[in-house]
C-alpha cells in the first residue's frame, strides 16, 4: 500500500520552487534575446503605417502611406534621395537605417480608435513592427500614443492637431511633428485682426470631441486678446452633415465672423453651407461678415470648392514653398504620383525621416535611446525651417502658415496660397501652459 | 419668432429628403414586403450621377502653355472641355453649370436600370424570407454600392453646385415686414422643397389615378387576391422598384448641391428614414411623407440654442423620443394601417 503524503502546504511549496525555477530561465532569456519589443535580429526592420484606408479620411490616409512608401525609398537608397538631400543631419545614408533594409507593414485606422489600435497591436505583435506611424484624426493619435507607450515602440504621430496629443495626453514614447491647436490660434489670430479689424464679434462651431474642443479653446483665446468678443460656442456633434440649422441662428446673433472648427467632412459641409446661406455677402455691424476655417486641408479644399476661395486658416506645410527642402520633397513625391503632396504627407514622411535619423545617431533601435536622441533635436531641411523637438512635451516648433482659399487656382490642387509665414517665436509656449497642463510625459518604456 | 420661422424653414428641407427616402422604402415595403437596407445607397447612387455627369461634361482635352509651369517645372497643360470647345464659351460653361438639373435627365433611366437589376437579380430571392435575412442581405449590398463608389470616386466630399442662377439666397425676413438678413434661405433648398413636392404629388397622382396605380394600390391592400385576378402583380411590383430607385435617385441628385456628396452619405440618411416610415406607419405613403416633414421640423427646432441650452444634446436624440412616444400612443404609426408586420 502506497501513503500519500501530499499536504496543502508542501503543494505550495514545491509550486512555487518549481515556477521560480521555470521563471528564471525565461526572465533571463528575454533579457538576453531582446532589450526592447521587437528589437531587430535579421537585416531588415520593419516600421509600421497605421493610416485610414477606409472611412471618411481614406484619401488623406491614401496620401501619408504614398508619403511613406516614399520615404521608405529613399532610406533604402532608392529614387532621388527626397529631402534626405537636404536634411541638416546627415546621419542617413540611404543604406536603410542602421544598415538594415527598411520594410513596411501597413494597418487600417478607420479613423475609429478602437480599429486603430486593434491594428496598430496587431502590427506590433504578429508583424514584428518596431514603429507605429500615422494616422489622420487627434482621437486616434492618442489612443495609439497610449498603446504604443505599453507596448514599448515609437509612435511617431501623422496628422493630429489636437493639444492634448502632446498636452494633457502625452507620452514619452509619442512624438508629434505636425503643428497643434494652439499654434493655429497664435498664428492666425494676428493676421485675422490685421484683415478683419480687431472689433469683432466671433460665433463658433465646434466639432464635439478632443480636436474640436481644444481648436475653439485655442482660437477663441488668441482672437480674445487681440479684442475680438465671443458671441457664442455652438458643439455640433461629429456625424453632423446638414448644418443648416446651427448656421440660421448665426444671422441673428450679433456675430460678425463664423469660426468654423471642423475638419474633413464636417468643414466641406459647414462651409459649403454657410456660404450657400449667403453669410459671405452680408454686412453686420456695419462690416463685411467673414467665415474663419483655423485648420485647412489641401484636401478638404478641393472638396469645399469655390466656397474655399478668400476664407482665411491654417496649416502644417504647402507644397508652395520655395525652400529647398521642399522643392526637393514636391519633385520626388509629383514625379512618382503625378501631383502634388498634401501636407499630411509632408508630416508623415518628414517623421520616418526623422525617427530613421534618431535611430542612426543613437546607434540603436532602443526605444529610450531613439527617444532620447530626438528630444532637443534641432534640424532644418525638411520643409518647415529650422524646427526643434521640443525635449519636455515631444512637440515640434516651428514657423506655421497661415493660409487662404485661393480666387484664381490654376489646378485643383492650387486652392490655398499661403498670406503668411508665421515665425516659430511667435506660436511657442511654455511646457505648463494651461491648455496643455495635466498629463505626465512619464518615462521612455523600451518594452520586452 | 423670426428664429422659428427660419428654424421651420430648414426642417422643411430636411423634411423633404427624409419624406422622399421614406416615400421609396414604403413603396417597396408595401409593394414587396422587403425591407430594403439598401435604399440609402439608392439615394447616394442619385447623387453621384450629379457627379458623373459633372465630370462627363467637363471631360477636356489638354494644350500645352509654354509660357506657364506647372508644380514641377514643366511646361502647364490647359485643360479645356470638349463641350465648352464645341460649344462656345459662353454655352458650353453654361450647360456644365447646370449639370445638377441636366443629371435628373441621366438619373432616372440609370435608377430604374439599377433598380430592376437590383430587385431581378437579388432581391426577388428574399421575398419569402424572414425580414432578418432581407436586412442583412440588404444592408450588405448597400456596403458593396459604397465601397464600389468610394474606389472610382474617393472618400473625400466632391463639390457639385447648384446652377449660378440659384445661388444664394432669399430675405423672408423682408417679405414678412423684418428686418434684412433677420430670415434668409438659399434659393437652392427652396428649389429642393418645391421639387420634392412635386416628386410627392406625382408618385401620388400615379398611384391614385391611373390603372396601373390602383392595380399596385389592390396589391399593395391584398396581393393574393389580385394574382388569383389574373393579373401578372410581380411585374407590376418590380416596375414600382424601379420608381422607387428613381424617387431615391432624384432626390440624391438634387441634394448634391446641399451636401457635397459623399460615399456615405446615403447611410447618414438611412436610419433616419426608417425612424420616419415607422412613425409614418409601416407601408403607408402619406404617414411617410407627413413624418418625413414633421421630423424634419422637430429635429430643426431642437438644434436651436435656446433649446439647447435647457436639454442639451436633445438634437442628437429628438427624433427617436419621439418615435418611441408615437409608437406607445400610436403602435401602427400615425397612419400605419391593420395587419401590416403585425403577423
Amino acid at each position: 500500500m502506497i501513503k500519500s503524503h501530499l499536504t496543502r502546504r508542501g503543494v505550495l511549496k514545491t509550486g512555487s520552487v518549481a515556477g521560480a525555477g521555470l521563471a528564471v530561465p525565461t526572465i533571463f532569456t528575454a533579457s538576453s534575446a531582446a532589450a526592447y519589443t521587437n528589437e531587430p535580429t535579421g537585416n531588415t526592420v520593419t516600421l509600421g503605417f497605421n493610416v485610414p484606408q477606409t472611412g471618411p479620411y481614406a484619401d488623406e490616409g491614401a496620401d501619408e502611406l504614398r508619403a511613406y512608401e516614399l520615404a521608405v525609398e529613399h532610406l533604402n537608397g532608392e529614387g532621388d534621395g527626397g529631402m534626405l538631400n537636404t536634411f541638416t543631419s546627415k546621419a542617413l545614408t540611404g543604406n536603410g537605417i542602421l544598415g538594415k533594409k527598411v520594410a513596411f507593414v501597413t494597418g487600417d485606422t478607420q479613423t475609429k480608435s478602437d480599429a486603430a489600435r486593434a491594428s496598430a497591436k496587431s502590427m506590433i505583435e504578429k508583424d514584428g513592427a518596431i514603429m507605429i506611424t500615422g494616422g489622420s484624426s487627434s482621437g486616434v493619435a492618442v489612443a495609439v500614443q497610449g498603446l504604443c507607450q505599453e507596448a514599448g515602440v515609437i509612435f511617431m504621430a501623422g496628422l493630429t492637431h489636437s493639444n492634448d496629443t502632446t498636452g494633457k495626453d502625452k507620452k514619452a514614447n509619442g512624438f508629434r511633428h505636425f503643428f497643434n491647436a494652439f499654434m493655429s490660434g497664435a498664428a492666425l489670430a494676428p493676421v485675422l485682426v490685421k484683415n478683419y479689424g480687431a472689433d469683432r464679434n466671433a460665433y463658433h462651431l465646434t466639432a464635439d470631441y478632443t480636436w474640436g474642443w481644444t481648436q475653439q479653446e485655442s482660437i477663441q483665446a488668441a482672437t480674445e486678446a487681440l479684442g475680438w468678443s465671443t458671441v457664442n460656442n455652438v458643439l455640433t456633434p461629429l456625424a453632423s452633415t446638414d448644418f443648416s440649422s446651427y448656421i440660421a441662428p448665426v444671422l441673428n446673433s450679433g456675430a460678425d465672423v463664423l469660426v468654423l472648427n471642423h475638419y474633413g467632412g464636417n468643414m466641406v459641409n459647414s462651409l459649403t453651407q454657410a456660404v450657400q446661406f449667403g453669410l459671405k455677402d452680408k454686412m453686420v455691424n456695419g462690416k463685411q461678415f467673414e467665415i474663419v476655417v483655423p485648420l485647412y486641408s489641401e484636401l478638404m479644399a478641393k472638396g469645399a470648392g469655390a466656397s474655399i476661395k478668400g476664407i482665411l486658416g491654417s496649416t502644417n506645410w504647402s507644397w508652395t514653398l520655395q525652400d529647398e527642402g521642399t522643392k526637393a520633397f514636391v519633385k520626388s513625391f509629383g514625379t512618382k504620383y503625378g501631383f502634388p503632396p498634401s501636407n499630411a504627407a509632408q508630416t508623415c514622411y518628414a517623421q520616418t525621416l526623422l525617427y530613421a535619423d534618431a535611430a542612426e545617431r543613437a546607434g540603436t533601435f532602443n526605444p529610450c535611446g531613439l527617444g532620447a536622441a530626438l528630444e532637443g533635436f534641432e534640424f532644418d531641411g525638411l520643409g518647415n525651417g529650422p524646427t526643434l523637438y521640443r525635449a519636455a512635451d515631444h512637440q515640434c516648433f516651428k514657423d506655421v502658415l497661415v493660409m487662404q482659399g485661393k480666387q484664381d487656382p490654376t489646378s485643383e490642387y492650387d486652392a490655398l496660397e499661403i498670406v503668411e509665414v508665421t515665425p516659430r517665436a511667435q506660436v511657442e509656449y511654455s511646457p505648463e501652459h494651461p491648455m496643455f497642463a495635466g498629463g505626465e510625459l512619464g518615462s521612455c518604456n523600451p518594452g520586452a | 419668432m423670426d428664429a422659428i420661422l427660419l428654424q421651420v424653414l430648414n426642417g422643411l428641407d430636411k423634411g423633404s429628403a427624409y419624406a422622399l427616402i421614406a416615400l421609396g422604402l414604403t413603396l417597396i415595403f408595401g409593394t414587396l414586403g422587403v425591407v430594403n437596407f439598401a435604399h440609402g445607397a439608392l439615394f447616394m447612387l442619385g447623387a453621384f450621377c450629379a457627379v458623373t455627369l459633372q465630370k462627363i461634361l467637363t471631360i477636356s482635352f489638354e494644350v500645352v502653355d509654354p509660357t506657364r509651369l506647372d508644380f514641377l517645372g514643366n511646361p502647364l497643360k490647359v485643360k479645356t472641355p470638349y463641350v465648352v470647345s464645341w460649344f462656345g464659351e459662353a454655352a458650353g460653361n453654361g450647360i456644365i453649370a447646370w449639370s445638377v438639373p441636366l443629371a435628373i435627365l441621366f438619373a432616372i433611366p440609370v435608377m430604374i436600370a439599377i433598380g430592376f437589376a437590383m430587385e431581378r437579380g437579388l432581391i426577388k430571392h428574399f421575398y419569402k424570407r424572414p425580414h432578418a435575412d432581407q436586412i442583412l442581405v440588404t444592408f450588405g449590398l448597400a456596403i458593396v454600392l459604397q465601397e464600389i463608389i468610394k474606389y472610382f470616386f474617393g472618400a473625400n466630399p466632391i463639390p457639385t453646385p447648384a446652377p449660378p442662377a440659384f445661388t444664394g439666397s432669399f430675405d423672408f425676413g423682408v417679405l414678412l415686414g423684418f428686418d434684412p438678413n433677420v430670415i434668409i434661405y438659399p434659393y437652392w433648398r427652396l428649389v429642393y422643397f418645391a421639387f420634392s413636392a412635386v416628386i410627392i404629388g406625382c408618385v401620388f397622382a400615379f398611384l391614385q389615378f391611373t390603372t396601373f396605380g390602383m392595380v399596385v394600390r389592390a396589391g399593395m391592400a391584398d396581393r393574393e387576391t389580385v394574382g388569383l385576378l389574373g393579373i401578372n402583380i410581380d411585374k407590376r411590383f418590380t416596375i414600382m422598384f424601379g420608381l422607387a430607385a428613381a424617387v431615391a435617385g432624384v432626390a440624391g441628385v438634387m441634394y448634391a448641391p446641399i451636401n457635397s456628396p459623399n460615399y456615405h452619405m446615403g447611410m447618414d440618411f438611412l436610419v433616419l428614414s426608417f425612424v420616419v416610415v415607422v412613425v409614418g406607419g409601416m407601408g403607408s405613403l402619406p404617414g411617410a411623407v407627413l413624418a418625413g416633414f414633421l421630423l424634419g421640423i422637430l429635429e430643426s427646432f431642437a438644434s436651436m440654442n435656446e433649446i439647447k441650452s435647457i436639454l442639451p444634446g436633445i438634437d442628437q436624440i429628438i427624433i427617436y423620443l419621439v418615435a418611441i412616444i408615437i409608437l406607445l400612443t400610436r403602435p401602427r404609426g400615425l397612419m400605419g394601417r391593420k395587419g401590416v408586420m403585425e403577423d
